[in-house]
């Protein structure tokens, strides 16, 4: 349902539910490939200007169905696959996204809709060359969001499916769900699981050993301004130690 | 709707049982100025004349996704496939929220066009046409479509004495010619050949529409009455 990459570049996605610590783990994943002089891209799972009003009124004004919220959701994903994404792949970048079609492939079918539908949805784009699970469990997830924020929303926490009047309560009964719509697709997507209850520096040595694999004999996109700060600076540094 | 059907999965969170739409869903389809919302409006007359409760919806028409829908059309950031996905959005809200709830009520509901209008041009515009079917899995079969059909020569004249060439429906997003008149007459010649290849897919009953109104009309009314009217 997602074709391989044919692209140069080469395409890393991290995944799991909100509190699993993956935005940590990216971001050092991008500044350690940046320091490498390789060219990254960061995208992010947020509104694009195309559907952005669309989102804000549909979300302020409860009306989504899971449908509706699901096709919107694709709308937005095509304009950042068609405008950022995939040119990034093309031009030969490493494309590093925090969460990717998996992200809708989980909350939407814990929302109720036809699991191959979704995926069907989604096929324009590609299937990542590294698709990095970050598991936690439901608890540690849920500790590190409240402590974190004031409030969580109305749809991050499936109000909209009516599971609990609670907000806390329906947040923890939706992300379990959430959850288990990851788990199943561990093996469907070959997921690379990352226990995300270990330490963040543990976790970074798992993250930089399986891009590193990824990258292995792969010549991308290489920084033009990287190359040019180093022959400054050696040109500069000329008799002293190196 | 006796029993209601869908293409695909459906709204797999909604269960529907039979007699749950006791209304009926008319589709009109066929290109642009073919003729659909001045049928549209007989049809209304003459149901109300019965009797029957009607309602109708067209594409575009979701308060959901009406405003960023037309900003995107004014702009040139929809594409081919931002363009698709944005009008199954807005149909999946209009079917969830204004058609079923209708259907529901007992009312006769009359669609300008429905998804066949939208697969057609995507598939003009190069989408894999069993992609753009799948995306409509969730869609319910309508109780009867109807597809206007009328020649692109035909079209032309209703469209200059009417509102002119218009920069989507002449398929200028896709520059089909470098000109309107042209892309215009490309591309609703490409429509027509889509539509004309879901005749038998997707059962829709053919009716000339190069004839007068009033004949189509008297037409499309006997159609209805033979084949899913409820009289009292």
């Amino acid at each position: 349902m997602l074709k391989s990459n044919p692209h140069l570049g080469r395409l890393i996605v991290v995944e799991g539910i909100d509190g699993s610590g993956k935005s940590t783990q990216i971001d050092l994943l991008t500044k350690w490939l940046r320091k490498q002089g390789k060219l990254v891209y960061f995208s992010e799972w947020n509104s694009s200007e195309l559907v952005k009003s669309t989102t804000r009124m549909g979300k302020a004004e409860k009306m989504f169905t899971p449908t509706s919220f699901s096709l919107l959701q694709s709308t937005d994903f095509a304009h950042r696959w068609e405008n950022k994404i995939l040119p990034m792949l093309k031009a030969g970048v490493i494309v590093l996204a925090d969460r990717y079609s998996f992200t809708a492939f989980a909350r939407d079918v814990a929302r109720g809709v036809d699991p191959t539908w979704v995926r069907d949805l989604y096929s324009f784009a590609v299937m990542p060359d590294l698709a990095l699970y970050f598991r936690v469990s439901l608890d540690v997830a849920v500790k590190r969001i409240l402590s974190s924020r004031a409030k969580i929303k109305y749809y991050e926490a499936g109000m909209d499916l009516g599971l609990s009047d609670n907000k806390v309560t329906s947040f923890k009964m939706f992300q379990q769900r959430v959850i288990d719509q990851y788990d199943k697709m561990v093996g469907e997507f070959g997921f690379k699981v990352i226990d995300g209850s270990l330490s963040v520096e543990l976790q970074q040595k798992v993250v930089r050993e399986a891009v590193s694999k990824v990258l292995e004999g792969w010549g991308g996109l290489v920084d033009p301004s990287f190359s040019q700060a180093r022959k400054t600076s050696s040109q500069s540094s000329m008799g002293r130690k190196p | 709707m006796t029993d209601p059907k869908f293409y695909g999965a459906g709204f797999p969170y909604k269960k529907f049982k039979p007699n749950d739409m006791p209304g009926k869903l008319i589709v009109l389809e066929g290109t642009d100025g073919v003729g659909r919302s001045t049928q549209i409006q007989l049809l209304r007359h003459w149901l109300e004349d019965e009797g029957f409760a009607v309602s109708d919806t067209g594409l575009r028409r979701s308060p959901l996704t009406q405003p960023g829908l037309n900003a995107a059309k004014m702009g040139h950031t929809l594409s081919p496939l931002t363009m698709s996905l944005f009008y199954a959005t807005d149909f999946a809200d209009r079917l969830e929220n204004q058609i079923i709830p209708a259907l529901e009520a007992g009312f006769y509901v009359l669609s300008d066009r429905y998804f066949y209008s939208t697969i057609a041009r995507d598939v003009v515009r190069g989408a894999d046409p069993d992609w753009a079917r799948k995306l409509y899995g969730f869609a319910l079969k309508p109780d009867i479509v109807f597809l206007l059909k009328a020649d692109v020569q035909l079209l032309v004249k209703r469209l200059v004495t009417d509102r002119g060439f218009d920069h989507w429906e002449s398929g200028m997003d896709i520059r089909c010619a470098d000109n309107l008149y042209d892309s215009f007459c490309t591309y609703q010649g490409e429509l027509i050949q889509q539509f004309d290849g879901m005749v038998k897919e997707f059962n829709l009953i053919e009716i000339d529409a190069t004839r007068s109104p009033q004949a189509v009309h008297n037409d499309l009314k006997r159609k209805i009455k033979s084949r899913i009217l409820n009289h009292p």
